[in-house]
């Protein structure tokens, strides 16, 4: 952050998320929140136990409009008054990508607004300096240093822990707006998937995040050892030689083993002791999540860890990953639980830092990017 | 002043003033609507010397078409039109090739019969609909649109790339007409006629209480919504499947 925005005050920025399943549209002046409104398309995937791109695609369009209206009525605002229009150009599924983005350009072009095709993973981190709820205004949180009237920017040294269905990343974030590395990421399924492919198996329902944490509440964690993926010495080598795998994760061994522990009940005739695998499949994951993004954290000189992404609203995982960063001398922030899943204020946090750092807009031919990397913070 | 949108097969914008094209731009391209489609309607609009103040409506082609780059077309209309605050129409793409074909009939001396206009639906499929040309010289819509094989259809001359697609199974109304592709000029004149005939419908609405409510109209201005005739591909999971039924 540069402090060239205090001259002309925070800039007045609506953001667009239509990454995944849930049409966000939010609207922020500098880091002060004015609307997050989301409209979900979750009930409708509910029998197919995970998102159906398709459907998620088709609810965007119908969805869009009223949400957009909702959003500027909740600020008090008109679209005409926006310093800028942000949009989630990727990563994320690409139909539903292109539906925010297309609509974002519509609004861009007919309102003769700059333009931001941001980076979701980084606007997940962007979130993390909007004022809570209850402060309002330019209240200057701590370890935040204020980078322009209403403005303030990360604290040095901040990482980001990314866990959602779509997702599963530890981040290095230098600056919001130039300087974001990947620590590590999942090589195949993302951890909410794995929650949503095991509540599959158990029978638990969709999404599977709360149903496992739900189900787990009265199980014992202890009672299946199953696999932690890439923890072997060959791909986790040391801090000073690190294997290639080191903070990096993989969900579908587990995944396995729970099918296998569930086949084995089944083929002996006996019933399957849904809360005991629940709880020890969610105490695998979220041990290995954050004992390895604790380490990442702390090899990397991170200081300040945010938590984002959907599962941050699970309870085992704030808890462990509270306890963790302690004894590691990392300080814990967790942004409320509607700021952790997708949603359209955080495309608009990040597309506020980009307005008031000076990066030049995006134009209106930028492609929606599926696997749009995160050093690519706007396109 | 009309801008008319669709993005069904290919992509096309068109700014039209009563009926008459003040700038044009399209493309064959099926996969790249997301990128170029904004800025060919800045570009059209500059090459016309319109802004959205100047608009009394856009236009946009509902489909049928591939879902995607349909969705591209009509999530850039929707914000247009809510910008500018003017009223948004959705017109059957298929419509276009129909009034096309009205317009420049196979025969001029023939006496213009019912024809149909077929796109490609992919998966060995065409998206089809059966028109004739009304007294006026306006593509009427008598059935459909739907999706089917290309064997299934009524056995009547064809124009569009279903034609082309299928020459087995359907019979083109002239071979070059089974290369066109739906496009925004046509949408928007059929649109603009429509809008023409409602705004004289208050005025005839006192001299004739009981007229019959026009069923063309109807018919050629649609909700803005795709006209996506198929279910999304999603299957349940056996595991969701069992739960589901128990
Ligand atoms: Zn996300």
């Amino acid at each position: 952050m540069t402090n060239t925005s205090s001259a002309r005050g925070a800039p007045l920025v609506l953001g667009i998320e239509t990454s995944c399943d849930e049409t966000g549209i939010g609207i922020v002046r500098g880091t002060q929140l004015l609307a997050n409104t989301v409209s979900s398309s979750m009930e409708e995937h509910v029998r197919f136990g995970g998102v159906i791109p398709e459907i998620a695609a088709r609810a965007h369009l119908e969805a869009f409009i009223p949400t957009l209206r909702q959003a500027l009525d909740t600020a008090g605002i008109e679209l005409r008054e926006v310093d800028a229009i942000a949009v989630t150009a990727g990563p994320g599924l690409a139909g539903a990508l292109m539906v925010g983005l297309s609509a974002a350009k519509g609004l861009a072009l007919a309102a003769d607004k700059p333009l931001y095709g941001v980076n979701h993973l980084v606007a997940h981190v962007g979130v993390g300096l909007l004022d809570p709820a209850d402060e309002p205004g330019e209240q200057q949180g701590h370890a935040a240093t204020a980078a322009g009237r209403g403005m303030r920017a990360l604290p040095e040294n901040t990482g980001a822990l990314l866990v959602s269905g779509g997702h599963t990343e530890i981040l290095r974030v230098g600056s919001l707006t130039s300087d974001v590395e990947l620590l590590g990421s999942t090589i195949d399924d993302a951890a909410g998937e794995a929650f949503d492919k095991t509540a599959r198996l158990l029978g638990l329902g969709y999404p599977g995040g709360p149903a496992i944490d739900a189900a787990a509440a009265s199980g014992d964690p202890r009672a299946f050892r199953f696999p932690r993926g890439l923890t072997m010495p060959k791909f986790e080598g040391s801090a000073e030689a690190p294997g290639k795998h080191r903070h990096n994760w993989s969900f579908s061994g587990l995944k396995t083993a729970v099918a296998r522990a569930v086949e084995q009940f089944e083929a002996a005739g006996r019933p399957v002791p849904v809360a005991d695998i629940a709880a020890s499949f969610q105490e695998a994951v979220v041990d290995v999540i954050t004992a390895k993004a604790v380490r990442a954290a702390a090899e990397h000189g991170i200081t300040t860890l945010m938590l984002g992404g959907g599962v941050a609203a699970n309870k085992r995982l704030r808890e462990l990953l509270a306890q963790r960063c302690a004894e590691a001398g990392i300080e814990l922030r967790i942004p409320p639980v509607s700021l952790c899943t997708d949603n359209g204020a955080m495309v608009a946090a990040l597309g506020a830092q980009l307005v008031a750092a000076g990066v030049a807009p995006s134009s209106l031919q930028i492609p929606a990017d599926s696997s749009q990397p995160v050093q690519l913070i706007s396109v | 002043m009309i801008l008319a949108i669709d993005s069904s097969a290919g992509a096309s914008v068109a700014v039209l003033d009563h009926g008459h094209v003040r700038a044009q731009w399209r493309t064959s391209e099926t996969t790249t609507h997301a990128e170029v489609l904004a800025e060919a309607v800045a570009h059209t609009m500059r090459e016309a010397e319109v802004s959205g103040a100047g608009l009394c409506g856009v236009v946009v082609g509902v489909g049928p078409g591939p879902f995607t780059g349909l969705r591209v077309g009509l999530a850039l209309a929707h914000s247009l039109a809510e910008v500018w605050g003017v009223p948004l129409h959705g017109v059957c793409s298929l419509d276009s090739m129909a009034q096309r074909a009205v317009n420049s009939p196979a025969e001029p001396s023939a006496v213009p019969g019912e024809f149909l206009v077929a796109s490609d639906a992919r998966r060995r499929e065409v998206y089809w609909a059966r028109y004739r040309a009304d007294a006026h010289g306006f593509a009427e819509l008598l059935d459909g649109p739907q999706v089917s094989a290309a064997t299934e259809l009524p056995d009547l001359p064809v124009v569009g790339v279903g034609a082309s697609l299928y020459p087995e199974a359907l019979t083109p109304r002239a071979a070059p007409e089974s290369h066109w592709l739906p496009d925004a000029v046509e949408l928007g004149q059929l649109a603009q006629r429509e809008l023409g005939r409602d705004r004289r419908v208050p005025g005839q609405a006192g001299a004739h209480p009981a007229a019959q409510p026009d069923s063309v109209a109807s018919a050629v201005l649609r909700e803005p919504l795709p006209l996506y005739l198929r279910e999304s591909d999603a299957k349940v999971p056996a595991q969701m499947r069992a739960k589901q039924a128990s």
